[in-house]
């Protein structure tokens, strides 16, 4: 009997494999791939780990400049003290810094109730006060106290908040808009697009005028009807501005339907019997996703940059929640004093949408079939 | 060719028809009026103003008196600036736009232009990655991040130019909005066209020219760049069409006096008549430069032809 020698069948390589391996070798995908990686996860976990809270409202370092070594700077201390004890209407006899705390003497003309430490209690500043020793009279009173240190790496905003955390915050916010919002735009340009293009004739022809009207509407003044609308709730707001958003991915899936819908598989489909339905979602729909997923990656810089640009005109997030564009519009505004409240969001948004951008340029490059 | 200018201006009348009628009953149908953010307006006098303006007659009246009165040109008075009608800030305004629009327009596509060529000549090269991290900068950073920026560095430390003001359409005051206009257009054309020339460049009349001997700049741009004009041509149109009709930012950063402040203004506090006369404004530029763009198309590619 002659052995029937097989060889193992060509494994054919998918759009997707194809695509995968050619993305990993592009450098500047992946470490764009990687930085957003990074970024969204330092937005969901930093807040946690900076030590504040992103409301907490530090009266003592109002504008602070970033700075890598702890608050209070030696010079601050005597100012902040002054203030409490101007507060507790006392006097200040004498103060000496040792070891971390600090020992002070004060003095009035009346005695002194012992609970005037609450005041370096709830100082933001200073912490574990203790009674050391009481005059006979009671009108000296020698006190020592901890410094509370804190670090602001960023620096502080006008009202004494840490702005690495609002910097963080404001990214879950600003990441989230922009999935939110191009999560939607992709799927209603895609039914609608891969509709239009599939059914064609009459169907398509209306569907796309429909397009045509709402494209020379100005883009901002429909935005703005849709704030009006919704009110300041975000959420409903850009799943609003998604849907303003998915006219240019209609068209392009459209475009992509028209073609498909006369390749050889659809008719043999069609001669199957499978509905126009499931022809749509088994045939047509999968194999418009490659430019979805590239017309994806630029779509939500654009969104982050939009919503930026409401938050500029004051649409966009409500106080004390925060996000990129509204860091960066109060940053412009204390320019000429401040920098670093311009500086540090700008850099958190321009290279999130640096990165956003070479990872869309990657995906184009990965998913052209001309390059092969 | 005239009687497909004429044609596609007659399919624009539906178009607008359609475009007056969506943003008429939209802003309508918005919570809110013309008066209704006035704190302390009786309920009298708020009538009296409505009835001045026939805003308390059925909606469908005043969309047809609306309709009428735009057929005449007339787009109405402002209800938030009262001295003013439509017609007059857009008089007032508008020309200003328009010039700096104009400006930023011309500088992105000659800049933009010729980064692209270059970055396209020397594909894959410091040059190109330089020219490829510029347009994505400037794509990336918001104008109101580098309008204050170039205030702070231009006009307060350097004290070069003016921090704002329009001075007449001096160029000093003209060049920091017009650049912060272009930046995002430059960036955005000379994307495009890196792309284009580098499949233009690879076309085969190309290589036949280079064949044929003809010095690399005479191929470039008598050659190459006449394949690579198509998409530019056809991003500038409704490029155009925005930035000749104003923009929020640079206005508002800069002082200019033109019509791009009024309308997220007018749009808030349902300034009804003037956002109406923008949004018509802003849809016949947009109908005017896709004509232009298509008439363009036709001159440089003799492929295309409008019979």
């Amino acid at each position: 009997m002659t052995e029937l020698v097989l060889s193992r069948p060509v494994k054919g390589r998918s759009l997707w494999i194809d695509a995968w391996r050619r993305l990993t070798a592009n450098r500047a995908a992946v470490v764009s791939v990687v930085y957003l990686l990074l970024m969204g996860v330092a937005c969901l976990v930093g807040p946690l780990l900076t030590g504040h809270h992103y409301t907490t409202i530090y009266t003592d370092y109002v504008r602070v400049p970033p700075s890598l070594t702890a608050y209070p700077k030696p010079d601050q201390i005597s100012g902040m003290l002054d203030e409490l004890i101007r507060r507790m209407r006392v006097d200040l006899v004498a103060w000496n810094d040792q070891d971390d705390r600090i020992s002070l003497t004060i003095r009035s003309s009346r005695p002194i109730d012992p609970r005037v430490v609450r005041y370096f209690d709830r100082s933001s500043s200073f912490a574990d006060p203790k009674v050391e020793t009481t005059s006979p009279d009671g009108l000296t009173l020698t006190l020592s106290t901890a410094v509370a240190k804190h670090y602001f790496l960023f620096g502080t905003d006008n009202t004494g908040r840490d702005l690495l955390t609002r910097t963080l915050i404001a990214g879950r916010v600003s990441l989230a808009i922009g999935l939110l919002a191009g999560l939607t735009a992709v799927v209603i340009g895609v039914i609608y697009g891969a509709t239009a293009g599939y059914l064609g004739g009459r169907i398509d022809d209306i569907m796309m005028r429909i397009v045509d009207v709402l494209y020379s509407l100005p883009f901002i003044f429909l935005v703005i009807m849709l704030v009006v609308f919704f009110g300041r709730n975000f959420v409903l707001m850009f799943i609003a501005v998604g849907a303003v958003q998915w006219l240019d991915m209609a068209r392009i899936v459209r475009g992509q339907a028209l073609s498909i819908r006369r390749q050889e598989y659809v008719q043999a489909a069609l001669a199957l019997g499978v509905s126009p339905l499931g022809i749509l979602w088994r045939h047509v729909v999968p194999n418009t996703l490659g430019p979805v997923a590239v017309y994806m990656t630029l779509l939500v810089p654009q969104v982050i940059l939009l919503e930026s640009f409401l938050s500029y005109l004051g649409l966009g997030v409500q106080e004390p929640l925060t996000s990129w564009g509204v860091l960066i519009a109060q940053g412009a505004k204390n320019i000429p004093s401040a920098t670093w409240l311009l500086i540090f969001p700008s850099i958190f948004l321009t290279s999130t949408l640096f990165a956003l951008n070479f990872l869309g340029d990657g995906l184009r490059d990965a998913l052209d079939p001309k390059d092969r | 060719m005239l009687r497909y200018v004429l044609r596609r201006l007659l399919t624009a009348i539906p178009t607008l028809f359609l475009i007056v009628t969506l943003s008429f009953f939209l802003l309508r149908v918005a919570p809110g009026g013309p008066f209704s953010q006035e704190r302390g307006l009786s309920p009298e006098v708020r009538a009296n103003l409505e009835r001045v303006y026939q805003l308390d007659a059925p909606l469908w009246r005043q969309y047809l008196s609306y309709l009428g009165n735009l057929l005449h040109g007339d787009f109405g008075p402002s209800y938030n600036l009262p001295d003013f009608t439509v017609a007059d800030l857009f008089r007032v305004g508008l020309p200003v736009s328009v010039q700096l629009g104009a400006s930023a327009l011309v500088l992105a596509l000659i800049l933009g232009s010729i980064l692209g060529i270059v970055a396209a000549l020397r594909q894959n090269r410091g040059v190109d990655y330089a020219v490829v991290a510029l347009a994505t900068a400037g794509s990336t950073i918001p104008t109101f991040v580098i309008a204050p920026l170039y205030q702070l560095v231009f006009a307060l430390t350097l004290a070069w130019v003016p921090v704002a003001g329009w001075g007449g359409g001096a160029l000093v005051n003209k060049i920091g909005p017009a650049l912060t206009l272009a930046l995002p257009q430059i960036a955005i054309v000379a994307r495009l066209m890196r792309g284009a020339m580098i499949e233009a460049l690879r076309a085969n009349h190309i290589r036949t020219a280079r064949a044929l001997g003809l010095g690399s700049w005479s191929v470039v741009v008598k050659h190459a760049l006449r394949g690579a004009l198509l998409p530019i041509i056809s991003y500038a149109g409704p490029a155009a069409a925005a930035l000749l009709t104003g923009s929020v930012v640079v206005e508002t950063v800069f002082a200019i006096p033109g019509v791009g402040r009024y309308f997220v203004d007018a749009a808030l506090n349902r300034d009804y008549t003037l956002v109406m006369g923008t949004v018509v404004v802003i849809a016949v530029f947009v109908i005017m430069f896709n004509l232009i763009v298509d008439l363009l198309y036709a001159l440089v590619d003799p492929r295309v032809r409008y019979d």
